[in-house]
């Protein structure tokens, strides 16, 4: 058993989400992309923030994450080659059944809107993940100042969407996950989808080569390689098939902006 | 064999000895007597070179062969062999030997046949021994012992006194200190009494106990004897 | 209750049909954590008997340094180590970040002072009672204290598993300079941790379990070897 050095140098470092890899998004696609073209590729899954700090320093050859905004900046630093989409799923928002704030509906904004007024339980991931980045903007929208002043029962675990739901289900709290973590989330306890569908839920996935120019070691042509596949039909197609449940969890749209 | 000339050593604010000076001839059995704290173990450290001192310590070129067996024995948790082969190696005696001296020091001190016991397993007594086998086994010139006898019983006592006895005659300089009067008079030939750091007196064992000593020791004799 | 027994029966299942991921998984952590162990051992041994004959000035800071460094949090250590090894750190041209050698090395940095300070401690009260004696038949200071660790060789072994478990127990450390990858440095705690915040509970405490199971053979076996050598023998001081 070679723990040491891998016999075989064909490998990338991908720094992720923890969304992507718990979702068990990865553990299907993959082995596909390495029986295609033999290239091993390393997930370090990490809220949003780490996974672009881990680009700037260098120590990923390519980054797939959640936060639009976030990587065009990355991009436009220098850091990074270019963003392309791959994916989208959506978020939702979770809470307990009966509801107490009645958020029950398909807009988001109404429903965190309810839940200030109502000083029910929210739990947020507080994490400068892409998702709590996502509900951060949701907040805004809907006219509460996060920074300035918490609704009354709002509660920051700084940690990853898994705990977060682990926390909501102990607490009967309302907090906003991704689907593919919820659906392949076990504890749920009284938790269940109360807000869907809603168009600003959607989460967009990009891709992005590390910048060689900035780091010199890092392996761009194997990146670049899962960089094209993962938006070639092949790619999209293999996305398109995962599926929990028979529900598919995330959805293909490279060609789209 | 060793001359110490005016030597002096302190422990932090204590002064243990105070300018002290003795020579021991080859061949001499030399007992160290006195009340506690009189700085007799301090001497014989200093004397076998354990200890930072003030003065002059002189060593003839055969006493660097010295060994020193303590009150209590401490023996490595290894076998009777192991902790013998230890003491011949860290004496610089050439391994060839070593089987032949380690047969030779254990029927010297009767603990023959107890080569692969734990020594740790041996009584107290026994445990002694072994260290005066430890001792005995690199053939030092000089042996200090700093009251060998004291945590034994009488029969363990006698077999030490003997072995002592024993070296003695066959031409090693021995320099003991002990609280047992009785001992340095069957053993000694010449007796040193130490108060307060100091020595008061330096004397043939007859005449010391004969009422030659002087008046310290004259007290410290009558006190002790009654 | 019923989370407990579950998890005692998922356990017990893995153990019996020999997943083999999980296979690799124990493996990697009794590697990462037993090399640690033993390169720690190497340094930590020695600079533990050193320290408790050396005398010099800043000796006594040395020390209270070294008991405090005994408190290092394991993801303090983790980020210490992952910012040396970061390719914009200033030993990133090593390219061992997230290799099972750099959590080798985080853990080799978490337990080297568990070691250091236990054997200080353990060296100095021996020679308390029986360095005179050493010193007295030749030995010199340094060798004296390498002596002493032969001869409480049996609580230098109690020391090493002490650390053994600080290390296999840990996972700030391994989670932050190995990144958890599936396949490559994924090791039992990394995995407790995982399915913790997957939210799969009793698969976790069962791979605790697990854990603590081999560890458990790993320390029968070491017990039995103890007992062989006898120091265990009534009569024995």
């Amino acid at each position: 058993m070679a723990f040491a050095a891998q016999a075989q140098d064909r490998f990338i470092v991908m720094s992720s989400t923890t969304s992507t890899e718990q979702s068990g998004l990865f553990g299907h696609l993959l082995p596909v992309f390495r029986k295609a073209t033999g290239i091993d590729v390393r997930v370090v899954a990490q809220g949003t923030g780490q996974a672009l700090d881990m680009g700037r320093r260098g120590d990923a050859d390519i980054l797939f994450v959640h936060d639009q905004v976030a990587e065009e900046k990355f991009v436009a630093a220098g850091f990074g080659l270019e963003r392309k989409p791959v994916m989208y799923n959506d978020f939702v928002v979770v809470g307990p059944k009966a509801d107490p704030a009645g958020v029950r509906g398909k807009d988001v904004v109404e429903a965190l809107k309810k839940l200030a007024a109502s000083k029910a339980e929210f739990v947020s991931r507080g994490d400068k993940s892409g998702t709590h980045a996502a509900e951060l903007r949701y907040w805004t929208a809907a006219g509460v100042d996060i920074a300035a002043a918490k609704p009354a029962g709002y509660k920051e675990c700084g940690c990853g969407m898994g705990p977060a739901l682990n926390i909501a289900a102990s607490t009967n709290a309302y907090v906003l996950a991704d689907r593919g973590t919820w659906l392949s989330f076990r504890n749920r306890a009284d938790l269940a989808v109360l807000v869907e569908g809603d168009r600003r839920l959607f989460n967009q996935y990009g891709v992005i080569v590390v910048n060689p120019a900035r780091h010199p070691h890092v392996k761009k042509d194997l990146a670049q390689a899962f960089a094209d596949w993962v938006v070639s039909p092949a790619g999209q197609q293999a996305i398109a098939d995962y599926k929990i449940g028979g529900e598919q969890l995330f959805f293909p749209n490279a060609g789209a902006r | 064999m060793i001359r110490m000339s005016d030597v002096s050593v302190r422990f932090g604010d204590v002064q243990a000895l105070k300018g002290v000076s003795i020579a021991v001839g080859r061949g001499e059995f030399v007992a160290l007597v006195g009340p506690n704290g009189s700085g007799k173990t301090t001497l014989l450290r200093a004397m076998h070179g354990m200890l930072r001192l003030s003065g002059r310590r002189e060593l003839a070129p055969e006493a660097a062969k010295q060994a020193m067996v303590f009150q209590r024995p401490f023996v490595m948790r290894l076998s009777v062999r192991n902790n013998l082969r230890l003491a011949l190696w860290l004496g610089g005696v050439p391994r060839a030997q070593w089987n032949e001296r380690i047969a030779a020091a254990l029927a010297r001190v009767s603990l023959q046949g107890l080569e692969e016991r734990p020594a740790r397993a041996l009584s107290g007594g026994q445990q002694q021994r072994l260290a005066i086998a430890r001792a005995w086994a690199i053939r030092p010139a000089l042996l200090f012992l700093d009251e060998p006898t004291a945590s034994l019983d009488p029969a363990a006592k006698k077999d030490v006194e003997a072995l002592l006895a024993g070296f003695a005659a066959d031409g090693m300089t021995l320099v003991m200190s002990t609280h047992n009067l009785g001992q340095a008079k069957r053993l000694a030939s010449r007796v040193v009494y130490l108060e307060d750091g100091a020595i008061h007196a330096d004397l043939p064992t007859a005449q010391f106990f004969g009422g030659g000593a002087g008046g310290r020791a004259q007290q410290f004799l009558k006190g002790e004897m009654a | 209750m019923s989370a407990f027994a579950e998890s005692v029966r998922t356990a017990v299942d893995l153990i019996v049909h020999a997943d083999a991921v999980l296979f690799h998984t124990v493996a990697l952590s009794l590697h990462v954590s037993g090399t640690a162990c033993l390169v720690a051992a190497g340094f930590g041994l020695a600079f533990g008997a050193w320290l408790s004959v050396a005398r010099f000035p800043g000796h006594r800071v040395l020390v209270w340094g070294l008991n405090t460094l005994l408190a290092l949090p394991s993801v303090v250590v983790g980020l210490i180590v992952y910012l040396l090894l970061s390719r914009s750190g200033p030993l990133g041209s090593w390219g061992i970040l997230f290799t099972p050698t750099a959590m080798v090395i985080a853990q080799t940095i978490l337990v080297l002072p568990v070691i250091a300070a236990l054997t200080r401690q353990l060296v100095g009260d021996s020679l308390r009672d029986g360095g005179d004696q050493l010193r007295s038949m030749g030995a010199r200071p340094m060798a004296c204290a390498l002596l002493m660790l032969v001869h409480d060789r049996w609580a230098v072994l109690t020391i090493l598993i002490a650390a053994f478990g600080r290390a296999v127990a840990e996972v700030g450390a391994v989670m932050i300079v190995g990144g958890n990858i599936d396949g490559v440095t994924r090791v039992m705690t990394t995995s407790i941790a995982l399915e913790t915040s997957k939210g799969d509970l009793p698969l976790a405490m069962a791979l605790g379990i697990v854990l603590l199971a081999v560890v458990g053979v790993v320390n029968l076996f070491l017990g039995l070897a103890q007992r062989g050598h006898g120091s265990a023998l009534a009569g024995v001081r």
